[in-house]
């Protein structure tokens, strides 16, 4: 098309922001079904979703400040919808949809030596399913009896009896789901229809293999959750007892139906991460991964083996004997490639020669934080551990070491990473770097405070607490302030290099995947001639005596 | 307040997985940090493509799966023993409810403190009429769910003389109040246990007795009691300030507004057929103002229902 090429000076085609289409507008990006589009649509309501729940996770902090309830902040049914509000917020608009639909959207067909995913136009839909289920579940806020207040477990028979408008905000869950779903089979078949030539199942870059295994999660459990919510949705509209026991319903049949969505979709939060940090620890080491094949098994095993441990969440229910032995026997199972996978990362800086930017310490802080989060986690797959640590901030802190300083860590390392080929800008390093350092910190004040406090037995979910948890809720609220600084600061930088930033070069760091292959931002269709695959992902240094070892 | 019978094991399986976990947190933070410093760039030019080294893998495997099962061994025994009640355990009934619990004992006697002898095995069975509450014991390291309909049971020793306030907490979110729902633990030796049993005991039996012929009317005398007992006053003031459900203060006799369940509403006077209604009932007619305010109407008596009413009337 001779209309879309620039002057004379250049013969490329236009890059995916340049390029004119059918609409102009806000309409060329809502109705675009180019997946770089899309995945910056996601990235944009995403972080819109996230700076929200954080706001009201810093009002749920600011609450804890006060020992005495009279004169508080809010009441206890404010701070309950509150911390609903930012659960639902936080893992369903946020970390669940997260690395996949942004990252994902954006770079899966590029390392695949793709033209786009496989089905365009069903990509737009799950982006516009998104929207409408978030809308859907801010409008429950608005409506009915007052916010939500159930938790976003919204555990039986309390979400059925509360007069809150749950069955509205169940209903944008559901909606939420089938976005879900739509992008795991999207993404599945991108990668089984659309690989480049030569690109073996084995070459495929480790980002890769995170979002195969995460897209069949998404296909398989997501239904469950789909129909646990069409559940509770008809309980509270026809009253008929499937969850609420005064009706004939058993609620722990509700909390089964729960977790096999909801455990499985912790591995849909944190396996994407895993891959995002596989794909920086090799370009900034400069050297290929270690143990690829390891890696990649891992990411398969934890799929297979997290699907089967939703029970744990349930040791306190008074289920059997043989199914808490069983959870927690798979619980610890799911920690052994876990652990593999963190070996093969510290391996891979081994013998590297390594550039210190901001996404590798994003990286690096992933696997300390992480860490933390795996191994708090084997003690609460420990059943007469559990029996204490469930259901306190114990807990509370585990998950947030997990999503947050997993997924999110790793959210914000690959938007770092990738942030050159997707906006064509440089950030400013330094302050990049210092608000890492600001939010590592602040993390750690704040959320490995609730690791003490939980083992010396402050529950969760609750507004007020008792005198001698109140030191330790301080330096809670106090580290949230530093974490919140280190966000902004995060914003902020990103935001400004997209004004003042210096143009980014074709490949800044370095790596040695198919997207630093394209020069400049990517075309509307990825490549102008569909690469071939010859080698290994990070080969970096082929010299054939060291290639095997 | 003492440790009872668990915490001892619990403290040591998490201590023991604790140690294993900051040593193998400090090997991977130095070797990351190590490996930062020596293999930087301007330090070591030249990286070299390692792709693996199949006896690590091997190490990293098997080594972490052995760690894991015997994590698991001291777990399932630690937790084998918080299931197996003893026989001769003393049995107490604890209701959970929103927002506060109740204990009642074989001969009768309820209270909102739970009260148990030293040493003694204590077996607990959890019942719930309304939504999904768990008694936790922090201090002992025991906790299990109050499920509605479900039979669960827990049971521990206590090991310490006293009275522990607010050793009791509710940890399954149960609605605006769940915070607060805290009971006081009292320990007391054997003897004087069955001291206060006895005489409490007694208490409780001649107050359920029917008034004997002559004797003048026994309703009215438990009111205030009752209303403790069966947890309205988590909801409920009788000086005039709002909780989550209307003051009671005045509360016979008044004018107010209620709204049906068919969402109309009209003014009613309040009188004794009213008040039952509206503790038997609660959804059939709710305060204007408080529609959207749970109550569960709580398990109760003829004689219980008919001494709260009095007790309303007197407000
Ligand atoms: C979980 C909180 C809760 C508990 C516990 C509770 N109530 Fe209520 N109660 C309410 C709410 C909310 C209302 C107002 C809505 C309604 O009428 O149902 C109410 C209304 C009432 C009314 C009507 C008041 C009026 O102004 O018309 C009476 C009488 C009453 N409760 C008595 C009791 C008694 C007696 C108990 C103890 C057996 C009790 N309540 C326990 C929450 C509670
Ligand atoms: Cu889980
Ligand atoms: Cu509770």
């Amino acid at each position: 098309m001779a209309s879309h090429a620039m002057t004379g000076a250049s013969h490329r085609e236009p890059n995916y922001l340049e390029y004119k289409g059918k609409h102009t507008g806000i309409l060329a990006w809502i109705l675009s079904t180019d997946h770089k589009r899309i995945g910056i649509m996601y990235l944009v309501v995403l972080t819109a979703f996230f700076l929200l729940g954080v706001t009201l996770g810093f009002f749920m902090r600011l609450e804890q400040l006060y020992l005495d309830k009279s004169v508080s902040l809010m009441t206890a049914a404010t701070y309950n919808a509150i911390f609903t509000l930012h659960g639902v917020t936080m893992i369903f608009l946020v970390v669940v949809p997260g690395i996949p639909a942004t990252l994902g959207n954006f770079m899966l067909p590029l390392m695949l030596g793709a033209k786009d995913v496989s089905f365009p136009r069903l990509n737009l839909l799950s982006w516009w399913l998104y929207v409408v289920g978030a809308l859907i579940i801010f409008a429950s806020l608005f409506s009915g009896g007052g916010l939500p207040d159930a938790g976003w477990t919204f555990y039986a028979p309390y979400s059925v009896r509360t007069a809150t408008n749950i069955p509205l905000a169940v209903f944008g869950v559901f909606i939420l789901g089938f976005s879900s779903i739509l992008t795991g089979l999207n993404f599945v078949t991108t990668m089984h229809r659309m690989r480049a030539p030569g690109m073996s199942w084995f070459r495929m870059p480790l980002f890769c293999w995170s979002l195969y295994a995460t897209g069949w999660i998404q296909v398989l459990a997501t239904p469950i959750l789909g129909i646990t919510m069409l559940l509770v949705f008809a309980e509270r509209l026809l009253n008929i007892g499937i969850f609420d026991p005064s009706l004939g319903g058993d609620p722990i049949l509700y909390q089964h139906l729960f977790w096999i969505y909801s455990h499985p979709a912790v591995y849909i939060m944190i396996l994407p991460g895993m891959g995002v940090i596989s794909e920086i620890l090799p370009t900034f080491s400069r050297r290929t991964i270690f143990g690829y094949k390891a890696i990649t098994y891992s990411t398969l095993a934890i799929a297979l083996a997290g699907s089967l441990v939703w029970g744990h969440h349930m040791f306190t229910t008074g289920q059997s004997w043989y199914a808490n032995f069983v959870f927690s026997l798979l619980t610890f199972l799911v920690g052994i490639p876990t652990a593999i996978k963190v070996f093969n990362w510290v391996a891979t800086l081994y013998k590297g020669s390594i550039r210190i930017e901001a996404p590798l310490l994003y990286a690096v802080g992933f696997i300390f934080l992480f860490s933390i989060g795996g191994f708090t986690g084997i003690m609460l797959g420990i059943l007469n551990v559990d029996i204490h640590l469930h259901d306190t901030y114990f807990v509370v802190a585990h998950f947030h070491y997990v999503v947050f300083g997993g997924t999110m860590m790793a959210l914000f390392a690959g938007i770092h990473y990738w942030w050159p080929k997707m906006t064509g800008k440089m950030y400013n390093k330094k302050w990049a770097i210092s608000g890492w350092a600001v939010m590592f910190i602040g993390f750690n004040l704040l959320y490995f405070t609730m690791f003490i406090m939980g083992y010396e037995g402050m529950p969760r979910r609750y507004y007020g607490h008792l005198e001698q948890f109140h030191q330790a809720h301080r330096i809670a609220t106090y580290g949230s302030w530093v974490l919140i600084t280190g966000i902004l600061m995060m914003v902020a930088t990103l935001i400004s290099s997209l004004r003042n930033g210096e143009p980014a070069a074709d490949n800044p760091w370095g790596g040695s995947t198919l997207e630093w292959s394209i020069a400049g931002l990517p075309p509307l269709l990825n490549f102008d001639e569909i690469p071939e695959v010859t080698e290994d992902p990070y080969t970096y240094n082929p010299e054939p005596e060291v290639a095997h070892e | 307040m003492g440790a009872g019978n668990f915490a001892t094991q619990v403290d040591n399986t998490f201590l023991i997985v604790l140690a294993i976990s900051v040593i193998t947190l400090i090997g991977i933070t130095i070797a990351m940090i190590w490996f930062m410093y020596r293999y930087h760039h301007t330090r070591h030019e030249q990286a070299k493509d390692i792709h693996g080294h199949l006896g690590l893998e091997v190490a990293w495997t098997v080594i972490p799966t052995i760690l894991v099962l015997s994590m698991f061994y001291f777990g399932m025994e630690g937790y084998s023993e918080m299931r197996t009640i003893p026989e001769d355990a003393f049995e107490i009934q604890a209701t959970g409810r929103m927002w506060s619990w109740v204990f009642e004992y074989e001969n009768g006697i309820q209270d909102t403190a739970l009260r148990v002898p030293l040493n003694r095995p204590i077996h607990m069975k959890l019942v719930s009429n309304d939504v999904i509450h768990s008694l936790y014991i922090p201090a002992f390291r025991i906790k299990k769910d109050v499920v509605p309909n479900v039979d669960n049971r827990m049971w521990f020793a206590a090991d310490e003389p006293g009275y522990f306030k607010d050793a009791i907490a509710c940890a399954e979110y149960c609605g605006d109040s769940h915070w607060n729902m805290y009971a006081d633990l009292d320990v007391l030796p054997q003897a004087e246990f069955d001291a206060w049993y006895k005489s409490k005991g007694e208490e409780f039996a001649a107050l359920a007795q029917p008034a004997a012929p002559g004797e003048a009317s026994k309703v009215g005398l438990r009111g205030p009691m009752l209303f403790t007992l069966k947890g309205c006053n988590a909801c409920h003031s009788v000086d005039g300030s709002p909780l989550v459900g209307p003051t009671l203060k005045g509360i016979f006799g008044k004018e107010e507004e209620v709204v049906l369940a068919d969402g109309s509403s009209k003014m009613i006077t309040v009188d004794e057929e009213y008040l039952i209604r509206s503790i038997k009932e609660p959804d059939a007619e709710k305060v204007k103002g408080f529609e959207n305010s749970i109550m569960v109407a709580q398990p109760l008596t003829e004689t219980e229902l008919a001494e709260i009413v009095a007790y309303l009337k007197t407000l």
